[in-house]
């Protein structure tokens, strides 16, 4: 039998200590009475339009109109719980993993010492796509570029029954999801305030705070009082949500490329009582789409001329252009490595063993292993364009493996890890579930987080991929304090 | 604030204030219409009702009979009539859901939750058992929009600009009533046309045009005296007092418009200033005297032109422009 390891449960189905307490209170409750508090979670997350956009999709009720795309994420009822003493080491190896990180994008971008170190092979940089030469020898505020970063790290079974934590990659571009993370802690306290005096559990909702904070340290030098904007596709991307949510709990406008504009290298955006300075701008729109003038020249998301005024150091973006070169899954292996060069400390988190289907011996292995490993692509996102070597057939493993040797350098392979389950409620009653979890990792003049991060589920009995995308789930994700 | 912000917002309030109007004035027609009276009168009801918001032909174009059924279809839930009440509502909550961050939490979820209650109320088909409940329904949702607006928002341009969407809406639409409500009762009072039978003054339908804007009982507090249709017009005109009228519109359009002048904006509000002016001054008998259609139809024009003023020194001409 595969190794398992289950988040409340211990292999000889007693319960762990963290969980006691919720354990004793869920024996309590009735089938029903969860299922009711589960059509209300779904009641209030429609009303309040917690929602997201899934393209070419078409809603099942048929009211018509553009809300036909907006979905409910589901939401799960059951925590889940960190003990303190995980989260403290999480969380220094977060910060440290980001720090590295923001070193390396940094380095890549001027003295390319790990390059010459032959830390990192340069080609892997240079010929990467992620790679922005025209972020050459530009200076960000405190050399910071990926101010917010989204780490997603999963819990493995290890052979003997105990679990161990990995970083599953890194996103230092425009990492999504926070806002349900506060959003499923609102609900919780909501639905269940009982569970919230029986437990200490760490509060999150001062995100926006250390956000704000976090933008405004990164102003323009001689910026006393930054104007901050968070830039959003609009209304139809499909985070939109999340983008008014933040700019409205921090504060700020919340502006659309069509309200910029820049003038004298300055950036302007448009309102009712004239120009008003832009100063910061908090982008969730990808680097591709910032700037027609430099990038592609068809967007119409972006504000022409801002890579200039970015360039001339007039404005901040956050996170800065060219981040992707430092979580491109290519470059991902060399992360720990990153922790030594830069830090000269041991990395406290690890990374999953990753075969680089570019190098002769790990194509071999993977391609005499396939139906073992889970194969990515190397630019992929969102659990597209993967093969998951246990869950796929005989055909499926055969056509993905013409396509690996025909591009061998756009792989990379990881064994299958048996994710971590945690019980959920789903029709059938409380089942195990895999989940992973997405902190997110604030860096401004220092790192800063909130405790815990977003645990999102794969509601599929056995599916491994937790994508909203993809039928995954949300959970609220407690830190303990005692 | 910025102008696409300030643009939703102005046009948030103006659908919401559309659909609340629309439902009054199905309302009435449908009260009318249980009253005793010819097929003909009934008739010419709906079809004053069509030409108020200038309908008529795309109405003509789906439907071959002019029947309280279609017209209230038609008014009610159809998706291709951008003033229908379900459009109304849907522009008011797109528009509202594009600047969900200028908004308060609860001024946000009343919007959404009125199109969702309503998308669930047409399901249910209660529409059919009983359109003067869901009328009633429309008007306490735009009552509760209001409301929640002015409980829960700092008193900021947000506000202002949402209070200019609601009261240039209502301004245009109690004088669209008026026009077409006397034009089709009273053509032989007002010089608007021939006269074609000695029609009695009904009481029931002056009364009607009243409570289609929640004045009947303020008309009795104001005059204590029987319904005359020069005293409704005066009501609905002049009176700074009612707060469905011309000039109380037109005092909150000008309030607050000032709030929220900026250096373009001096001939916007000269031209609001003026027509407030022309309200606050003149008397109801010179008005009838040079007709009350020509007089309301120029009226339209005024407030439409602010409109566009409005659109002009503050607002980004976008994708998501009014009917």
């Amino acid at each position: 039998m595969p190794a398992r390891f289950d988040e409340m449960h211990t292999a000889d189905a007693g319960v762990r200590a963290h969980y006691g307490t919720y354990d004793r209170w869920l024996k309590t409750q009735p089938h029903s009475a969860m299922q009711a508090r589960r059509e209300e979670a779904e009641m209030i997350f429609r009303r309040v339009g917690i929602t997201f956009a899934v393209y070419g999709a078409k809603d099942e009720d048929t009211g018509a109109g553009n809300e036909g795309t907006e979905r409910l994420i589901p939401f799960d009822l059951i925590p889940r719980v960190i003990p303190r003493q995980e989260w403290v080491e999480m969380e220094a190896g977060l910060s440290q993993r980001v720090r590295a990180l923001n070193r390396f994008i940094h380095d890549v971008y001027h003295g390319q010492e790990i390059l010459r170190a032959g830390i990192v092979p340069a080609e892997q940089v240079l010929n990467n796509a992620q790679f922005r030469p025209a972020m050459m020898g530009v200076s960000v505020p405190g050399d910071v570029y990926s101010h917010i970063a989204g780490i997603d790290i999963v819990r493995a079974a290890n052979a003997d029954g105990s679990g161990s934590y990995y970083v599953l990659e890194d996103n230092l571009r425009v990492p999504s999801g926070v806002s349900y993370m506060l959003e499923d802690r609102k609900m919780m306290m909501r639905l269940f305030p009982e569970l919230f005096s029986m437990h200490r559990i760490a509060p999150v909702a001062h995100y926006p705070d250390l956000l704000l904070e976090t933008l405004r340290e990164v102003a323009p030098a001689g910026v006393t009082e930054p104007a901050v904007v968070l830039l959003t596709p609009g209304m139809y991307n499909s985070a939109y949500f999340e983008h008014a949510f933040l700019a409205q709990q921090m504060g700020v406008e919340l502006v659309e490329g069509q309200d910029l504009f820049v003038r004298d290298g300055h950036v302007y955006m448009r309102t009712t009582q004239g120009a008003k300075r832009v100063d910061v701008i908090y982008r969730r729109v990808d680097d591709d789409f910032l700037d027609p003038q430099v990038f592609r020249k068809d967007s119409t998301l972006g504000c022409p001329g801002l890579i200039d005024a970015y360039r001339a150091g007039n404005i901040t973006l956050c996170n800065a252009v060219g981040t992707g070169i430092a979580d491109d899954k290519s470059i991902y292996p060399y992360v720990p490595k990153m922790v030594e060069f830069y830090l000269g400390e041991k990395p406290i988190l690890n990374n999953v063993p990753t075969y680089q289907c570019r190098i002769a011996d790990d194509l071999k292995y993977v391609l005499d292993h396939l139906a073992e490993l889970v194969v990515k692509e190397v630019h992929g996102a969102g659990g597209y364009g993967m093969l998951v070597g246990p869950a796929a057939s005989q055909a499926e493993i055969a056509q993905f493996r013409a396509v690996l040797q025909a591009r061998p350098h756009n792989y990379i392979a990881q064994p299958t890890l048996a994710l971590s389950t945690c019980p959920t409620f789903v029709d059938a009653g409380i089942a195990p579930r895999h989940i992973d979890l997405r902190p997110f990792v604030l860096s401004g003049k220092s790192v800063q987080m909130v405790p815990g991060g977003l645990t999102r589920v794969a509601l599929k009995q056995g599916s491994l991929v937790v994508n909203s995308s993809q039928g995954g789930g949300t959970k609220d994700t407690w830190v303990l304090e005692v | 604030m910025l102008s696409r912000t300030a643009d939703h917002l102005f046009w948030m309030a103006r659908y919401m204030e559309r659909a609340e109007n629309t439902a009054r004035m199905l309302d009435v027609n449908y009260q009318t219409s249980l009253l005793p009276q010819s097929a003909d009168k009934a008739e010419q009801g709906w079809r004053g009702l069509l030409s108020i918001s200038e309908l008529d032909w795309s109405f003509s174009r789906q439907y071959s009979e002019v029947t309280p059924r279609n017209v209230m279809d038609f008014m009610v839930r159809d998706e291709s009539n951008a003033s229908s009440i379900l459009a109304c509502l849907r522009a008011a909550r797109e528009n509202a859901r594009a600047v969900r961050g200028a908004l308060t939490t609860e001024v946000w979820e009343t919007q959404n939750q009125t199109w969702l209650d309503f998308k669930g109320l047409l399901r249910e088909d209660s529409f059919e058992r009983d359109p003067a409940a869901l009328f009633e329904w429309v008007k306490l949702r735009s009552h509760q929009s209001r409301g929640v607006t002015a409980g829960t928002m700092l008193q900021d341009e947000a506000l202002h600009f949402l209070r200019i969407g609601t009261f240039l809406e209502r301004a245009d639409n109690t004088a669209r009533l008026l026009d077409v409500k006397f034009h089709a009762l009273a053509a032989e009072y007002f010089g608007a046309g021939n006269v074609k039978e000695s029609q009695e003054i009904d009481f029931y339908h002056w009364s009607a045009i009243l409570r289609s804007v929640s004045g009947f009982e303020i008309y009795r507090k104001v005059y204590r005296n029987v319904i005359r249709p020069e005293r409704v017009a005066e009501l609905l005109i002049l009176r700074p007092d009612m707060p469905r009228s011309l000039a109380a519109c037109m005092n909150e359009v000008v309030a607050n418009l000032r709030l929220v002048a900026n250096e373009h904006s001096g001939e916007t509000l000269r031209n609001a200033g003026r027509l407030r002016a022309d309200l606050q001054y003149g008397r109801i008998d010179e008005i009838l005297s040079t007709g009350l259609h020509a007089y309301l139809t120029q009226f339209l024009d005024r407030v439409n032109d602010i409109g566009v003023g409005i659109g002009r020194d503050f607002l980004v001409p976008v994708a998501l422009v009014a009917a």
